[in-house]
């Protein structure tokens, strides 16, 4: 229990997906305008991130990793170079259920998360999270855990950073580094706050 | 014809760079510059990628139906991924463990994406696949700018070799920490961004609000 919240603390600062690791870069510099669409993003990534990490460790657990084709009577096969197309069509099939799913039962949700969702599937901190489980070793508990806690970071870094360019847009900046460069700059600083978490451990 | 080709080459390199204008393929670009080593394989690799995916894509054009485009691309440009990610394995282990999860990440580029359904959706595949390499070496070129200054302060070397020999080594140049970090990795990106639009003030972005100067009466 302990270990699972001491991995769920740095996956959300220390290792945070965004300002540690750059994932999802894209998103969270073209959707941070507003706070309010940013905090959009930020749940259907927790919502989408906390179900493929689990649902593709599965999948490399039963399917994909040397002797578990064993089951079906096939010991010596190794499938993980079908990782990452499996991967990422786990996670393009739920991201289209959820939005079904969402669509039919909780509309009121998914007009407003709508937008985003078809979004979420070339999020690289999507896929980025699965990567990592796999690299890490994670089992199933980890990797609900690391799913959670990864998008949990990540959808705080995007709000936080939608917070600053809230105020930025009214601040006198060189016609240069308008709009994206400022960003960037921003977000660099933002990186090193957050660098200070490294170190914390539970 | 020639003249084109030339422009669909170039102009992505400058003019319409898919980072610093685009805004596509920004993760990798910050996460593998550390080292110019490693920024020279990310570079082949994506384009690599983005030309081959972007000429299967062009030649399958006119049979994908458009509303599974999205999942057709997505299998093309993983398989591409999948194929580079072995030969890595194979021939350049150490730098495919830098790398780690940043080439399966390839995928998720926004570049490979973009350009796919940007101009291989439109365009004959030879046409595109000029168009993918020009992109990948737009992207490639802050990849090396951003890979040089940062390996250069930041640990006194280039490729690996030592440039600046550093006080450790009995030298005279104290490295820069900071910019083995992440967080460098924006600010020279940012300042980049900045040198590229005051040469070419034409990319500089509107500002949502302008803020009035009092006029001396």
């Amino acid at each position: 229990m302990e270990e699972l919240l001491s991995l769920a603390v740095r996956a959300i600062f220390v290792e945070n997906m965004a300002l540690a690791f750059f994932l999802g870069m894209c998103t969270f510099l073209a959707v941070s305008k507003k706070i309010a669409t940013a905090i959009g993003l930020g749940i259907s990534v927790i919502v989408v991130q906390s179900i493929t990490v689990p649902a593709n460790n599965l999948i490399l657990t039963y399917l994909l990793a040397p002797g578990a084709l064993s089951w079906a009577g096939f010991p010596d096969v190794d499938l993980t170079f079908l990782g990452l197309i499996s991967y990422i069509g786990v996670i393009a099939a739920m991201v289209q259920i959820l939005e079904m799913i969402l669509d039919k039962y909780f509309p009121p949700l998914y007009n407003a998360l709508g937008v985003f969702l078809p979004l979420i599937t070339v999020n690289c901190a999507i896929l980025g999270g699965s990567l990592f489980m796999v690299e890490r070793d994670y089992n199933l508990a980890e990797s609900t855990v690391y799913g959670l806690s990864s998008g949990f970071g990540w959808a705080l870094a995007i709000t936080a950073m939608a917070g600053v360019r809230e105020k930025l847009k009214y601040s006198d900046i060189p016609d240069g580094l308008q709009g994206l460069g400022i960003t960037f700059i921003s977000a660099g600083l933002m990186a090193m706050a957050f660098m200070s978490f490294s170190g914390v451990n539970l | 014809m020639a003249q084109t080709y030339r422009t669909m080459l170039v102009d992505p390199m400058v003019d319409n760079n898919p980072i610093t204008l685009q805004v596509l393929g920004i993760c990798s670009a910050l996460a593998v510059t550390s080292s110019l080593k490693v920024a020279l394989v990310m570079t082949i690799a994506v384009t690599v990628v983005t030309a081959f995916s972007s000429m299967f894509i062009s030649i399958l054009r006119s049979q994908i139906p458009s509303s599974i485009r999205i999942i057709v691309q997505m299998i093309i440009i993983a398989s591409l991924v999948i194929v580079v990610d072995q030969i890595l394995r194979a021939f350049a282990y150490e730098i495919s463990r830098t790398l780690s999860v940043f080439v399966g990440l390839i995928i998720t580029n926004c570049i490979v994406m973009g350009r796919a359904e940007a101009f291989a959706m439109k365009n004959p595949p030879f046409a595109s696949f000029v168009d993918g390499i020009g992109n990948g070496l737009g992207y490639g070129l802050i990849l090396m700018l951003v890979g040089f200054v940062r390996e250069l302060f930041g640990s006194g070397s280039l490729f690996g070799i030592t440039i600046l020999e550093t006080t450790n080594n009995g030298g005279w140049y104290v490295p820069n920490g900071l910019l083995l970090l992440p967080p460098s990795a924006f600010f020279v990106i940012g300042l980049l961004i900045w040198a590229f639009r005051s040469w070419k003030p034409e990319q500089v972005e509107e500002r949502e609000y302008k803020i009035q100067t009092v006029e001396a009466h």
